[in-house]
């Protein structure tokens, strides 16, 4: 590592909102779409009738639906991130004479 | 005049024989309604899934529902879950291998404790049962409700006759009983699938 303490220091910060960013808009993606508790679905089950038959069936529709292990990516790469910004602490400043 | 008694007995005869015989019913459904539903319990939530490629036939004698007979083929390619990874994975050779059994398949040898009221049978359907390449002998409660004159309203077309035939079931099978992961990730995924059968069949008057 070559940058300056002030660069090492905005370098870390930006990478820590970046965390955040990440953390908040995977919960929140997560949370509009259904918060769904199960697998991420990409072909979402709909119920449907034949009337003259009574009998149920299943269509699907294609939509992405973001399940428990999507969170959990997100969650993963958040923090993720925020241990990378460590690396970039800034240097100890000589002690001035 | 006795030639044409004659005559009118054996048109009543031939007429008699064709209404008593059975009626053949092509599950091939025109509206994509036919399909197979399973259900295995799994860590996180149940894996359920349809498959729909059904095609198969059935012979169906609605004055005697107890002599029924035919097949049912599910193409295993049909089987779809709400992930399409995990779709994938249910087709690949660790799980069904599609590519190398491209059929389920249930042949019905014979119906027992044929219980019959108004249009609806319910019995006990014996048969062969192909999963994976293994065959094996099974027995399935099901329901058959017979749906004298339906078939053209159900394909909009009133003026065309015939009937429908909707075959009900559920059964529960042991996947290691056809070799799908027999003994292996049970902790993760039940080594029980149920299947659900609600399919209709079509024959119209000729």
């Amino acid at each position: 590592m070559t940058q300056s303490t002030p660069a090492r220091s905005g370098l870390r910060l930006a990478i820590r909102w970046l965390a955040l960013v990440v953390l908040t808009g995977t919960a929140i993606f997560w949370g509009v779409k259904g918060a769904h508790r199960g697998w991420s679905q990409n072909l979402v089950p709909i119920p449907q009738l034949d009337e003259i038959t009574g009998i149920e069936y299943v269509t699907y529709e294609e939509r992405f639906v973001p399940g428990v292990d999507f969170l959990a990516g997100g969650i993963g790469t958040a923090f993720a991130l925020f241990a990378v910004s460590f690396l970039f602490r800034p240097k100890p400043q000589p002690p001035t004479a | 005049m006795n030639k044409t008694i004659l005559a009118s007995l054996v048109s009543l005869t031939i007429v008699g024989s064709a209404l008593a015989a059975p009626l053949s019913f092509d599950f091939k459904d025109p509206k994509g309604v036919n399909a197979i539903q399973f259900h295995l319990d799994s860590l996180l939530e149940p894996i359920a899934g349809t498959a729909s490629g059904v095609t198969g036939a059935v012979n169906f004698d609605p004055a005697n529902p107890g002599a029924t007979a035919g097949k049912i083929v599910v193409a295993a390619s049909s089987l779809t879950v709400s992930n399409s990874k995990m779709t994938e994975h249910l087709q690949g050779n660790n799980w069904l291998d599609v590519a190398n059994n491209p059929e389920i398949m249930f042949e019905l040898d014979q119906l027992s404790e044929v219980q019959t009221s108004g249009n609806t049978t319910t019995a006990v359907a014996s048969g062969k049962f192909t999963l994976k390449g293994v065959t094996k002998a099974i027995s399935v409660p099901v329901r058959l409700t017979h749906l004298a004159g339906a078939y053209g309203k159900r394909i909009n077309k009133p003026e065309v006759g015939g009937d429908l035939l909707v075959i009900r079931g559920e059964f529960t099978i042991n996947r290691a009983d056809y070799g799908i992961q027999p003994g292996k990730n049970e902790d993760k995924v039940d080594p029980e699938i149920k299947l659900m059968l609600a399919i209709v069949g079509g024959a119209p008057q000729a």
